[in-house]
C-alpha cells in the first residue's frame, strides 16, 4: 500500500472537524443520561438546531447569532419532551422517538426558503505564528472557535461531575430519583435542566453541521449523526473522555476511509464504515449482562419515569 | 416526516371517500423517495415530475409519498402501506428498491409498480431508467479541457453499474481530450448525506484534484468546492443553478415528468403493461443544464455538437474502441455498446485505476 499520498497533519484537522457535531451531541446527551432521561430525540433536536441556527446567521449575518439561535431552537424542543416526560409523565422511548420524527418535519418546514443558500462563513480562530508550527499547528491551531468549545465542554462536564456538588446532586438522581427525592433534592427541576442541555448542545452540533462542516442546509442533512453520538455515549460508557475519544474514532475512521479513497489506497471501505457501530453493538451486548451494565456505568435510573408521589 | 405522510394518507382516505361518494374514483398514485424532496437533487426531481402529474390531471389523480425510505426491508413496508392505501400505481424511485418492489408487487397483483433504474420486472413491474452517461460524456469532456491538475475527483455512491457506468463515460470521454488525465473514484455508500459528501470532496481536493464529479444527490460537494475557489463542478439529477456560473458550470437533469404523465394515463385507460423504458437526451429524460461563462467558448461549442450529436442518435458515448481495465478488448473499432452490456457493467475500462469494491 502507498500511504505517500496522505497528508497526515490535514487528515487530523478534518477529522476533528467531522467529530466535533457529534461530540457536541453526544456530551449534551450524556449529561441528559447522567440524570436518569433517556432522550431519543438527538437527531430531532440536531436537525431543528441546524435549520434554526442556519436560519438566523443568514438573516443576521452572525454566524455567533446562529449557534446561539441553534441553542435556543433546538432547546426549545428539548423543552417539549422535559414538560411531556417530566411533567405528564409519558414513555420516555416513544417520546424521544417522536421528537425525532417531529423535529425533521419541522426543520424541513422552517428550511424551505434556504435551501441553496450560503451561510456567512466562520472565521478560524486566529492563532497568530502558532498555526505556523509545523505539523502541530494546523492540528492543534488551526480550527474555528467551536471546535474549540467542543473541547472545553467536555472538559467542563468532567469537572462538573466529578468535583461539584451540583454534579453529585445530578448524578444522584440519576442513580436513585427516590433516594434524591428523599434528600429532599427537587428530581424534576434537575432532570429539566439536563434536558436543556442536552437540547442546546445537540442545537449547537446540528448548527456546526450546517454552518461550518457542510456548509448549507438541506432537508435531513444529519443523516442520523443523532443516532451515533445516542450511541457514542453507550460507547464512552457515561464518561466524557471515552465519550470524546468515541466521537474522534467514529470521526476518524469516517474521513480516514475517505482520505484512503481519495489517495488511492485499496482499503476495504465497507469495513471501516461499519466498524464503530460493531463496536457499538458489542458494547451493548456486554452491557445486557446485569454485572456487565455495573460495570459499564450505566445510570441505575435511566429510563425511569418519577413522581413524587409514587 | 411519517407524520407528514400519515396525515396525507388521512387526508387522502377523506378525499377518495368523497369521490367515491360521487361516482369518480380519482386514480391514486404513490411514490417512495430515498431522499427528502427538499435534497436539491434526485428526489427533488422525481418530486417535480409527481407534481407535474398533479398539474395535469387535475383532480383525477391523487399523489401520495414517502420521503427518506432506506433501502432494505422498510422500503417493503412503505411500498405495503401505500398499496393498502388504496395506490393504483406506485413509482419506487432507488435502485435498492429493486427487491423490495418485486416483492411487494407479487402480493397485489391488482396494483401496477413502476422501479427507476432496475432491471426486475414482472407482469406488474415495469422499469424505467435515463441514459445517464450521455451526460456524463458531457461531463468528462468539459471536465478534461478544464482540469489544470489533471485530477478528476469522482464521488461515487454504491457500486452498481448505473455508478459505474457514469464513471466509465466520463473517463472515457475526458481522457479523449487529455490523455494525462487521473481520475480519483472515492465510493461513499450512501445516496444522501450531505456531512460525508462534503468531506468526500474535501478529501478529494485535498489531494488535488480541480473537478468533482458527484453520483450522490445532496448538494455539499458543490458547496465544498465553492469554498475551495478553484474546483469546478456539475449539477447532478438537478441543475443545482444556485452555485452557478461557478464552481457549478453544467448539469445533468433529469426530467421525470412526461414518463409520469405517460405512464399515469396508460393506468387510467387500462393500457398499461409492463414495459421497460431507458431513455436518453433524445428523448428529453436526460437534459443538460445550462453550460456557463465559466467554460472557454470553444470548450462549450464542442459539448453542444456532442450533445447535439446524441440528441440526433449520431453518436454512441460507448463506441469504441475500448479496451476493459485488465487491458483485454471490449469493443472493436466502431462497435456500438449493446445496451444489455451496459445494464449489468461491472468492470471499469482501461485507465482507471482502483477496483470496484464489492
Amino acid at each position: 500500500m502507498d500511504f505517500s499520498s496522505i497528508n497526515p497533519v490535514l487528515l487530523a484537522a478534518s477529522l476533528m472537524v467531522a467529530a466535533t457535531p457529534i461530540l457536541l451531541a453526544a456530551i449534551g446527551e450524556m449529561v441528559v443520561e447522567k440524570a436518569g432521561v433517556l432522550n431519543l430525540g438527538v437527531e430531532g433536536m440536531m436537525i431543528v438546531g441546524a435549520i434554526s441556527g442556519f436560519a438566523v446567521a443568514v438573516e443576521t449575518g452572525s454566524p455567533w447569532l446562529g449557534f446561539l439561535g441553534a441553542m435556543v431552537g433546538a432547546t426549545a424542543l428539548a423543552m417539549v419532551f422535559a414538560v411531556l416526560t417530566q411533567f405528564l409523565l409519558s414513555n420516555q422511548v416513544a417520546t424521544g422517538l417522536a421528537l425525532t420524527l417531529f423535529g425533521l418535519g419541522l426543520s424541513a418546514l422552517m428550511g424551505q426558503g434556504y435551501v441553496g443558500i450560503k451561510p456567512p462563513s466562520v472565521p478560524k480562530v486566529p492563532a497568530g505564528p502558532l498555526a505556523d508550527i509545523p505539523t502541530i499547528g494546523p492540528v492543534i491551531f488551526g480550527h474555528d472557535a467551536i471546535v474549540y468549545l467542543s473541547l472545553l465542554a467536555v472538559l467542563g462536564v468532567w469537572a462538573f461531575l466529578k468535583y461539584t456538588r451540583a454534579g453529585l446532586i445530578l448524578r444522584a438522581v440519576g442513580e436513585s430519583h427516590d433516594a434524591a427525592h428523599g434528600l429532599g433534592y427537587k428530581v424534576v427541576a434537575v432532570r429539566v435542566a439536563a434536558i436543556a442541555f442536552g437540547g442546546a448542545m445537540a442545537g449547537l452540533g446540528g448548527a456546526y453541521l450546517s454552518l461550518v462542516r457542510v456548509p448549507q442546509w438541506t432537508e435531513g442533512m444529519t443523516a442520523g449523526a443523532g443516532w451515533i453520538a445516542l450511541a457514542i455515549v453507550v460507547f464512552g460508557a457515561w464518561r466524557p473522555g471515552r465519550v470524546m475519544l468515541g466521537a474522534y474514532l467514529f470521526g476518524g475512521v469516517t474521513v480516514l476511509q475517505l482520505t484512503l479513497q481519495a489517495g488511492g489506497v485499496a482499503i476495504p471501505a465497507e469495513a471501516l464504515s461499519m466498524s464503530p457501530y460493531l463496536v457499538t453493538i458489542l458494547v451493548l451486548v456486554i452491557m445486557s449482562a446485569d454485572r456487565g451494565r455495573a460495570a459499564f456505568g450505566a445510570p441505575a435510573a435511566l429510563g425511569r419515569a418519577f413522581h413524587a408521589s409514587a | 416526516m411519517k407524520r407528514r405522510t400519515l396525515l396525507l394518507a388521512a387526508a387522502a382516505t377523506g378525499l377518495a371517500g368523497a369521490a367515491f361518494a360521487d361516482g369518480h374514483e380519482p386514480l391514486k398514485v404513490g411514490f417512495v423517495y430515498v431522499g427528502p424532496v427538499g435534497d436539491g437533487g434526485w428526489t427533488y426531481e422525481h418530486d417535480q415530475g409527481r407534481l407535474a402529474v398533479e398539474e395535469h390531471f387535475g383532480d383525477k389523480v391523487e399523489t401520495i409519498f414517502q420521503e427518506n425510505v432506506p433501502e432494505g426491508a422498510d422500503a417493503e413496508r412503505a411500498m405495503t402501506q401505500m398499496a393498502l392505501q388504496g395506490a393504483n400505481l406506485i413509482f419506487t424511485t432507488s435502485f435498492g428498491y429493486m427487491d423490495p418492489t418485486i416483492n411487494v408487487a407479487a402480493q397485489f397483483p391488482d396494483v401496477k409498480f413502476e422501479h427507476a433504474t432496475g432491471y426486475k420486472r414482472s407482469d406488474n413491474v415495469s422499469t424505467y431508467s435515463a441514459r445517464f452517461y450521455e451526460g456524463r460524456a458531457v461531463q468528462g469532456h468539459i471536465a478534461g479541457k478544464m482540469t489544470e491538475t489533471n485530477k478528476i475527483g469522482y464521488i461515487a455512491s454504491f457500486p452498481i453499474p448505473e455508478v459505474i457506468r457514469g464513471i466509465n463515460s466520463a473517463y472515457l470521454h475526458a481522457k479523449a481530450v487529455n490523455p494525462d488525465v487521473e481520475f480519483s473514484v472515492v465510493w461513499v455508500f450512501t445516496w444522501f448525506d450531505p456531512a460525508k459528501e462534503a468531506d468526500a470532496a474535501r478529501a478529494l481536493i485535498a489531494n488535488g484534484v480541480d473537478v468533482v464529479l458527484q453520483h450522490t444527490d445532496s448538494t455539499a460537494p458543490q458547496a465544498a468546492a465553492q469554498e475551495a475557489g478553484n474546483v469546478i463542478t456539475f449539477g447532478q439529477a438537478s441543475d443545482m443553478a444556485a452555485f452557478g456560473p461557478f464552481p457549478r458550470v453544467s448539469s445533468i437533469i433529469d426530467n421525470w415528468a412526461p414518463y409520469y404523465i405517460a405512464r399515469t394515463q396508460a393506468a387510467m385507460d387500462g393500457s398499461w403493461e409492463s414495459v421497460d423504458t431507458w431513455d436518453g437526451i433524445a428523448e428529453g429524460m436526460v437534459e443538460i443544464g445550462e453550460i456557463t461563462d465559466a467554460v472557454p467558448a470553444d470548450v462549450k461549442a464542442e459539448a453542444e455538437a456532442m450533445i447535439a450529436a446524441m440528441a440526433a442518435k449520431e453518436y454512441h458515448p460507448f463506441t469504441g474502441p475500448i479496451n476493459k481495465q485488465d487491458g483485454s478488448v471490449w469493443l472493436a473499432e466502431g462497435d456500438v455498446a449493446d445496451d444489455g452490456t451496459l445494464l449489468g457493467m461491472d468492470f471499469y475500462v482501461e485507465g482507471i485505476e482502483g477496483e470496484i469494491p464489492n
